[in-house]
């Protein structure tokens, strides 16, 4: 597998305290981003899937990227979501995805308190990346190259896109 | 969009059909010439609308952020149709004809809306699925892998045949006279791409119910329905349908008429075809607000298009087709996963269980089955659960799902004693909310969300519903909790709004110089008897105060409804008078400065706009003799509904054409503080200063509401129909909501634009 070939990865930083901000909070805040531009992505409009219990919760729009509040699994995150391609390795592509997520949760941070060791690493292209042993073969030494120093676990079943979590070593 | 795109062909090599391989690759061909400009935009537009392929909101690259109007810049300046830009993102509709899915296909669903879409896959009112925020350049792979499992997403938008829609509970109902899925099945595929189905001026909508009384398939909102019914002939019991044409709903909506008592099963197909090619031969081409059936059937006359479509059968070239799917028919049925089974009665059953069963369980006319219905917020399903519920659909049952125009699941084929379990199971998964049918299951179209028509947040204002009804789900009565809510964003009914106990459609108001988002009210809608009756507007009630109206509504029937009165009888003896009484307090409009929230719509903290309007210049407590003016033409098709509830059919469409008149007046006098009085001269005028100017236009329909004032004034004093009134209130009070959007135009300070 040529790992430099993989696009649109996904990041997720987990929130460790919400603080009483709900999803719904979320809505003013991307409009907000929309108008002053905040983002590197040209952004488009705000979705609100809040009434769906343990989804995407609300998304922020962009035509390169998607950015979230996102409630998959029950589990409140920040997730950057990178649909356009992008040029480069699949260290460069990892490193633009987590830079922006980052950068995101920055702008979040006061309203939501993150916890920047526990993230997950998505690969949202089934046939770039299917979530197979060969996938986790060929991407576990650049995803550890990247995240040195942290653990580094495969997760869901083969139907999922191919998911890492990433968390700080104990 | 997906780097992976090119691949899926290979990829998927022989697990396409051939048929449909091959027009993906000549819809992938037609992408390339596009792209390097060979083929024209509204040929374009055409050829992805018949892939499903729809626009989006803002994809003409602008967007007010609720203070200005900005350019989006794509990166591409190329357009996949008119004023519509490539780049933009757009909803993918997929047909699923009769709503029959299996678990394969939920599971292709569920990756499809998790890798192109935004995680969620939403349940239409007419048994579709869509995708929303696609790229175009998506969407050959999109759809090719959608095709390895059995789905075209071919004729989902455009001038075609749209999905077949059928009753969810087809084969497995108490009160069917017989399955009608396999004709719907035949007739879905019949019509696909057929000669005879390609040059319509407009949609064509197909829908088969298994009885007359209930609601699952809304035969009569249809433009071609068909209603199980058999007949005794030489002595034996002959299947066939009685046939309704040339309903509809949209800004003129109108019921379907009969066609036939009883269409025999062989001439089912060949009748369709029929009426494809009479439709496209002779329905309206150029102006789209009238190119529906419904309207040719009514310039016709039901007996007249009779003929026409009798004389064309007549013609028709044989096709083995018409009758080869019947030999299958009386073999067709699916089968359960597992023995039947009575549910104990008496045992200990899972919290929340007995609720649950008491609104989302069917019981099945096979004893020892029920269909279970799982009900989704707004029609909404992440891609997790589409998965939990393939999983279910292979543990539980054959893979028997079916989608619902109450923008539901179904089960079908459940052993009863599995019910308990399989309810744990959706719980985990989130799925097991008790609300199917309730009030608490309102139905509502994208709207402002994600729709280019949405005037108002008809999705914000359903989850706002649904949020305050659920929370008081237990305590509502029976009478109260069976009531259908539906809401539509706009005019166009997407949302059903017409055949519910409470409708509303999004329109807009010009208040203290602001624009401020309202829907109107619709009440005594039936949604039984194949949506028997439609609603009437009562008025129109700020967004924000819906909530307290439905409380408003609701309550007063819980009060004074009478033993086993049901809503539309209710409404019908109160009359519409108290009824617009009862919303009355609800439209007062508070200052910004008082409270700005009314100026903004419901999970959208944007100020309210239409399109690129901004704030009005004359902000500020400044009323216009105009405003009193539209108000007095609003009460005049009110007061023109009530006439025709009275039988005084005369009575009511002079007044229905006065307050047009008096709206066109008031326009007139706006612009020019003096207006005619004579209604050739109020005509004239207006036709020369708001028609040929094309102030008056609507964004999308043009000049539809303007032309149906002309024509009521050419047909002022000419005897009318109880129907042809009708619809004249239904074009009266459009031409209102019409003249109110142009005088908000008119008032407004065109946005900033920046980049």
């Amino acid at each position: 597998m040529d790992t430099d070939a993989i696009q649109h990865i996904n990041l997720k930083i987990f929130v460790a305290d919400a603080g009483g901000f709900e999803l719904a909070d979320a809505i003013p805040v991307f409009h907000q981003w929309i108008r002053d531009s905040v983002c590197p992505e040209m952004l488009i409009d705000v979705a609100d899937y809040g009434h769906v219990a343990a989804g995407p919760g609300v998304l922020l729009i962009g035509h390169e990227a998607n950015y979230s509040l996102d409630n998959r699994e029950n589990r409140l995150g920040l997730l950057y979501n990178r649909k356009a391609p992008l040029d480069g390795t699949f260290q460069t592509r990892l490193g633009q995805a987590y830079r922006a997520a980052i950068e995101a949760c920055d702008r979040l941070e006061g309203k939501l308190k993150f916890d920047r060791n526990a993230l997950e690493v998505f690969i949202n292209d089934r046939l770039l990346a299917p979530n197979t042993d060969e996938t986790w073969q060929a991407l576990r030494p650049e995803l550890e190259k990247f995240f040195s120093g942290f653990t580094i676990q495969r997760h869901g079943e083969p139907r999922d896109l191919f998911r890492v979590a990433v968390s700080a070593k104990v | 969009m997906k780097s992976s795109n090119s691949q899926w062909k290979a990829e998927l090599g022989e697990r396409v059909p051939d048929h449909l391989a091959a027009e993906l690759d000549v819809f992938e061909h037609e992408i390339a010439l596009k792209k390097q400009g060979k083929i024209e935009d509204r040929v374009f537009a055409e050829t992805r609308l018949r892939r499903g392929a729809y626009g989006q909101r803002y994809d003409n690259g602008q967007r007010s952020d609720g203070k200005t109007t900005r350019t989006l810049n794509y990166p591409s300046a190329n357009t996949k149709g008119p004023n519509t830009l490539w780049d933009a993102p757009g909803m993918q509709r997929i047909k699923i004809p009769f709503g029959g899915l299996n678990a394969t296909q939920l599971e292709m669903l569920a990756d499809l809306c998790e890798e192109y879409s935004d995680g969620i896959a939403h349940i239409t009112t007419r048994q579709d699925v869509q995708l929303h925020f696609i790229h175009i350049e998506d969407t050959p792979a999109l759809m090719r892998r959608l095709a390895s499992v059995g789905i075209t997403t071919r004729e989902a938008c455009g001038n075609s045949v749209r999905n077949v829609t059928a009753c969810p509970i087809a084969g497995v109902c108490r009160e069917q006279t017989f399955d009608v899925t396999p004709y719907a099945k035949a007739i879905a595929y019949f019509m696909l791409g057929h000669p005879d189905a390609q040059s319509f001026g407009r949609k064509f909508k197909i829908a088969f119910s298994g009885c007359k009384e209930n609601a699952c398939a809304l035969v009569r909102l249809h433009d071609f329905g068909a209603i199980a019914v058999t007949r005794e002939q030489d002595g034996k019991t002959r299947r066939g349908f009685e046939l309704w044409v040339g309903g509809g709903l949209g800004p003129v909506p109108q019921q379907a008429r009969l066609y036939d008592e009883f269409v025999p099963e062989e001439e089912i197909l060949p009748l369709a075809q029929a009426v494809g090619r009479v439709f496209a031969r002779l329905g309206e081409k150029k102006n789209r607000n009238t190119a529906r059936l419904k309207f040719l059937v009514s310039k016709l006359g039901i007996e007249e298009f009779k003929k026409l479509v009798a004389a064309e059968r007549e013609i028709l070239p044989y096709d083995s087709r018409w009758t080869d799917y019947l030999k299958d028919v009386p073999h067709y049925a699916e089968e359960p996963l597992k023995p039947p089974s009575l549910l104990q009665i008496g045992a200990v059953h899972p919290e929340g269980f007995d609720k649950w069963y008491a609104t989302n369980v069917y019981r099945q006319r096979q004893q020892g089955y029920a269909t279970v219905t799982v009900a989704l917020p707004l029609g909404d399903i992440t891609a997790t659960q589409l998965r939990d519920v393939a999983d279910l659909a292979r543990k539980y049952v054959k893979e028997t799902i079916r989608s619902t125009v109450e923008q539901n699941l179904v089960l079908r084929w459940v052993s009863e004693s599995d019910l308990p379990a399989l309810y744990s199971e959706l719980k985990r998964a989130d799925l097991a909310a008790p609300v199917a049918g309730t009030i608490v299951d309102v139905a509502s179209c994208p709207g402002t969300d994600t729709c280019k028509l949405g005037i108002a947040s008809s999705r914000g204002l359903a989850g706002e519903l649904r949020m305050r009804l659920a929370a008081k789900n237990a305590e509502l009565d029976e009478a109260i909790g069976s009531l259908r809510i539906k809401i539509s964003g706009c005019f166009n009914s997407c949302g059903q709004h017409h055949v519910a106990d409470l409708g509303f459609y999004g329109v807009s108001r010009n208040k203290n110089g602001y624009t401020v988002p309202h829907f109107q009210v619709l009440l005594g809608g039936e949604w039984t008897n194949n949506a028997g009756a439609y609603g009437l507007a009562i008025g129109a009630v700020p967004s924000k105060r819906i909530p307290e109206t439905v409380d408003r509504i609701t309550g007063r029937y819980r009060a004074e409804r009478l033993t086993g009165e049901t809503f539309q009888t209710f409404i019908k003896r109160i009359g519409k008078v108290e009824c617009k009484k009862m919303i009355d307090e609800f439209t007062a409009v508070p200052t910004h400065e008082e409270d700005a929230s009314f100026y903004s719509d419901w999970g959208d903290p944007r100020e309210f706009t239409l399109g690129d309007i901004g704030v009005g210049e004359c902000a500020g407590e400044v009323v216009f003799p105009i405003d009193f003016a539209l108000v007095a033409c609003e009460r005049e098709v009110f007061e023109a509904q009530l006439q025709l509830d009275g039988g005084n059919i005369d009575k009511a469409a002079l007044m229905a054409y006065e307050s047009m008149l008096h709206g066109a007046q008031a326009l007139l006098k706006f612009k020019f503080l003096i207006a005619p009085e004579d209604p050739e001269k109020i005509v004239e005028d207006f036709r020369t200063q708001f028609y040929d100017t094309e102030i008056f236009f609507d964004p999308f329909v043009r000049g539809k509401f303007a032309q149906d004032f002309f024509k009521a004034h050419e047909s002022a004093g000419i005897a009318r129909t109880i129907e042809t009134a009708h619809q004249l209130i239904e074009e009266a009070q459009l031409f209102i909501e019409a003249c109110y959007s142009c005088y908000a135009r008119m008032t407004a300070v065109p946005a900033k634009v920046t980049a």
